[in-house]
């Protein structure tokens, strides 16, 4: 963390009385709350972001439980019927031997949900702290969440395939269950939680710091 | 400084998007990165002829598009039974009862977002890409743009389907149609063109253009 100890010489714009623009950079005075070169609208902090980040985390967070309860995959092969939950789909895989493919569906349905859950109540929980923490750590932290989150959507889009492919009514059939629904709210909904997270937040521990 | 600051003064700085350090605006030549530095985020990457070649990538992704949604897509052989889907098939495969909102929701996300992200792409770029002055609403169309970016998941689609083949390998034959390449062109060629996109830089660009 060499770049940390050059910190405390940095001039922000809310410290100068200014208000930058997240969306294209130009730099306003204090009182302007429409950006003049992109229209986005401006706010130095955005006090109920925080608040946002908990709301859509949770919503996120509720709808994983009966993603992973109810069948995301219905398998019909002559009148039986086969209900696949989301972990049972990737243990299957695992256990016809295709190793890789089964790593990619478990890291995208399991690991990066609740990695993300658990990244994102960590970065909102100490964007409240005023001590410093490291905060190149927690910027890279909310990057690999921001770009990560949308890949668990694979899962949502392997269903539709499969059950778009395989219709040979009485042979086999595929079908989606009601899990692939609330996984894709859970997805859609942690996303929403990450855009709301203002990075801005995680450095302003070092200027409280040093003034 | 105070609120009377002249904005001459304040366009001579740029605030980090990330985490809100002041710089100056400098020239930074074509090739070069200019990075915050408190957070190293890239803030301007300009590339020559950087606008050409996004609209040219952008107006080839919609080209694509547009085949990739009516060709065939894959088709499935098993026991001497063959079924085929389009991408629309894969988008309908939801539609059945209350799961209708989930295929809206699919359509948005693998065909409806990415294709109106590179028309609007087209739209707001084009004219600067020839010399002109920005379009009408140019500026509105751009950051429509950049908010569905997010939500435009064609490079997630395209490795979903790989799992899809590879979940069904096994049990039946699967033969990828001409939607397939081209929805995995579209995708190359897409996640090209966002290479070059520097957003600061497009809105520095469109600023200056507007005012000229």
């Amino acid at each position: 963390m060499e770049n940390a100890r050059r910190t405390q010489a940095v001039l922000t714009a809310r410290r100068a009385g200014l208000v930058g623009c997240t969306g294209c950079g130009k730099v306003h005075a204090a009182g302007d709350t429409v950006c003049r070169r992109c229209g986005a609208s401006l706010q130095s902090r955005d006090a109920k972001s925080l608040q946002r980040v908990w709301a859509w985390l949770a919503a996120g967070m509720v709808a994983y439980i009966p993603a992973n309860i109810y069948p995301m995959l219905l398998t019909t092969n002559f009148g039986k019927t086969q209900e696949n939950t989301i972990v049972g789909g990737a243990i299957e895989l695992f256990l016809h031997g295709s190793w890789g493919v089964a790593l990619i569906v478990f890291a995208a349905s399991v690991l990066i949900p609740i990695g993300k859950f658990i990244a994102i109540g960590y970065l909102a929980l100490s964007a409240r702290s005023k001590v410093v923490i490291r905060g190149h750590g927690r910027q890279h932290l909310y990057e690999v969440v921001e770009f990560i989150g949308r890949w668990s959507m694979i899962d949502v889009f392997v269903v539709a395939i499969l059950s778009a492919l395989v219709r040979f009514d009485f042979a086999a059939t595929v079908n989606p269950g009601i899990a692939a629904v609330s996984f894709a709210l859970s997805v859609a909904f942690t996303m929403i939680s990450a855009q709301n997270f203002d990075p801005r937040t995680l450095w302003d521990a070092y200027e409280e710091d040093d003034t | 400084m105070t609120a009377t600051t002249p904005e001459s003064q304040l366009d001579a700085l740029i605030a980090c998007p990330t985490c809100d350090a002041l710089h100056h605006v400098t020239v930074v030549i074509p090739g070069a990165r200019a990075r915050c530095h408190r957070c190293g985020t890239t803030l301007m990457a300009p590339r020559t002829g950087a606008m050409t070649r996004i609209v040219m990538l952008a107006a080839t992704a919609a080209i694509l598009m547009v085949a990739a949604v009516f060709f065939p897509f894959l088709e499935l052989q098993a026991g001497g039974l063959s079924r085929q889907s389009s991408v629309l098939g894969a988008v309908l495969a939801f539609s059945e009862g209350w799961m209708m909102p989930l295929a809206v929701a699919v359509g948005a996300m693998i065909v409806a977002l990415p294709f109106a992200r590179l028309l609007a792409i087209t739209y707001a770029l084009a004219p600067m890409a020839l010399g002109w002055r920005p379009a009408a609403q140019a500026e509105r169309v751009f950051r429509w743009a950049e908010a569905m970016r997010p939500w435009a998941m064609a490079e997630i689609f395209i490795l979903g389907v790989a799992v899809a083949m590879v979940k069904v390998a096994g049990l039946a034959k699967v033969t990828p149609g001409p939607a397939f390449w081209a929805f995995a062109a579209l995708v190359l060629v897409t996640v090209l063109k966002d290479n070059f996109m520097c957003r600061l830089t497009i809105w520095k660009t469109l600023e200056e253009r507007r005012r000229s």
